[in-house]
């Protein structure tokens, strides 16, 4: 099984989380996530501009079997969202590290440090494993 | 609860299935892509294992007669041994027990499939029916044999290689037809919208018939592919398209229900009594999304409710099976109420797709 990058953070809604050189964040789902879903064919993203609040419902993945829902990791703004995933979905099942969904400004960068690391993640789904 | 395994779990388990519980079974949802096992069936070749399902063997003298009351269709359609014909069992009121295929073998031995989730009620029923209407008959059930379906357009050919001396006996039996060969029972139907055989055998050989067919290159299907194939296809499923609560009439399956012969059968009356107010109609997603079962439809003759809805591979949609006002025409557009939006679909003749090819 890959492992999840251990420059990430998590959540335990199995998002993966990524702070970029500007201060911003990328969102995607974590491979544990997308081997759950099976083969992705839609992706709904939120509007860019739009203001979240942490666990805020903002996204949705849909796979053949079943539509999940995707959770915004902290607050802050959606400054972009990766179109790229309208007419390739699958790229999530192939490459979920690089597959990011939408862009993020966070209101403070706190709250993603006091997110999950690699390691506490593992430990999360091993324990949904048993 | 223990779920209950068929004789090829470790095969599922050695080829890397995902296993999920459906209905109390241990099953394969997918062994890797389910869009590549989708793909596959429409192209090649895949198994399946439906060792679930029952077989139910009905043996006596006069079993014709009982059938002709005890099942929606009518079995007088069956005079050659070896026909096949798919059929609703009914409850006194016209709500669906189950969906089943009979095999008229000879007067003295016709051969049911029942679905797994329902055998136990199906079997109960059959079996205070007889006593009632027919108590000379044996009515038993064959957890004992295993079910394997082997379908696509090279289905036959690669289960010609796997089972010597299975070509003669199966190269010129048509569509909907069986016959037996040996211990097994070799039948050309299936739930994929493409050709091939269902293969019951015995528990024991299962497992060498399932390596041998995997040698020849014919690929494991999970559960998963087998909904969007029979989707696709136009195939209801049964409690998700139509149940004990819901009229054949209403849920697309007039065709399979006899209303013009003299007969009387189980339900006719109920039936008769009740005309369809609604109907089964296929829906092609024009937005982007993802149709699912139980999302509501709009329509301008009212509301309605999808029963089956998925991602068709073979057309690159979303696709659905609704059951919406019987006004309803084809080429309607409806709107389909999907999480906070409303999202348009079309409403087409099903099936989406066979034989390989898109039909929308």
């Amino acid at each position: 099984m890959m492992s999840n990058p251990d420059n990430l953070k998590y959540t335990t809604s199995h998002e993966w989380i990524k702070t970029e050189a500007d201060g911003s964040i990328s969102i995607g789902i974590t491979q544990h996530a997308q081997e759950l879903l099976g083969d992705m064919v839609f992706v709904e993203s939120p509007k860019v501009g739009r203001k979240l609040k942490a666990k805020e419902e903002c996204a949705v993945v849909e796979s053949v079997k079943a539509a999940a829902d995707i959770y915004a990791p902290v607050s802050g703004e959606v400054t972009a969202v990766n179109s790229e995933l309208d007419d390739k979905p699958e790229s999530i099942n192939s490459d979920p590290y690089a597959a990011w969904m939408f862009k993020m400004k966070p209101d403070n960068p706190s709250d993603v440090a006091a997110l999950m690391d690699a390691k506490a993640y593992k430990a999360l789904v091993d324990s949904e494993a048993h | 609860m223990t779920l209950k395994q068929t004789p090829l779990n470790a095969a599922h388990r050695a080829m890397g299935a995902k296993m999920v519980d459906f209905g109390g079974w241990d099953m394969p949802v997918n062994y890797g892509s389910q869009l590549d096992e989708h793909h596959q069936v429409r192209n090649d070749s895949g198994m399946f294992d439906v060792s679930h399902m029952r077989v139910v063997d009905i043996k006596g003298s006069g079993i014709r007669n009982f059938l002709r009351l005890l099942l929606a269709n009518n079995v007088d359609k069956l005079q050659q041994p070896g026909k096949a014909l798919y059929s609703c069992m009914l409850l006194d009121n016209g709500g669906v027990i189950d969906d089943l295929i009979v095999y008229f073998m000879s007067e003295e031995w016709f051969r049911i499939v029942v679905n797994a989730g329902t055998a136990d009620k199906d079997i109960a029923w059959m079996k205070k029916q007889a006593a009632k209407h027919a108590p000379q008959l044996a009515i038993s059930d064959h957890p004992e044999l295993a079910m394997i379906a082997v379908q696509g357009p090279n289905a036959r050919a690669k289960v010609w290689e796997a089972l010597p001396g299975s070509k003669v006996l199966t190269e010129n039996l048509a569509p909907f037809n069986a016959v037996e060969m040996g211990t097994m029972f070799i039948a050309r139907t299936g739930y994929t919208g493409e050709d091939g055989f269902e293969v019951m055998i015995p528990a024991k050989a299962a497992p060498l018939f399932w390596a041998t067919l995997a040698e020849k290159g014919v690929k494991p299907i999970g559960l998963g592919a087998r909904d969007t194939l029979r989707l696709e296809a136009g195939m209801n499923l049964y409690g998700q398209d139509m149940d004990e609560t819901i009229s054949p009439l209403e849920s697309g399956l007039a065709w399979t229900v006899d209303l013009k012969s003299e007969r009387d059968f189980i339900g006719k009356a109920a039936l008769l009594a009740n005309p369809p107010k609604r109907k089964l109609v296929g829906l092609v997603l024009l937005d982007r999304g993802v149709l699912r079962s139980h999302q509501q439809v709009h329509t301008a003759h009212g509301a309605g409710e999808i029963t089956s809805g998925s991602f068709s591979p073979t057309l690159d949609k979303s696709i659905a099976l609704a059951r919406v006002p019987k006004d309803v025409q084809v080429g309607d557009t409806v709107q389909v109420a999907i999480r906070d939006k409303m999202l348009a679909a079309k409403v087409v003749k099903y099936p989406f797709a066979r034989n390989g090819k898109g039909l929308i």
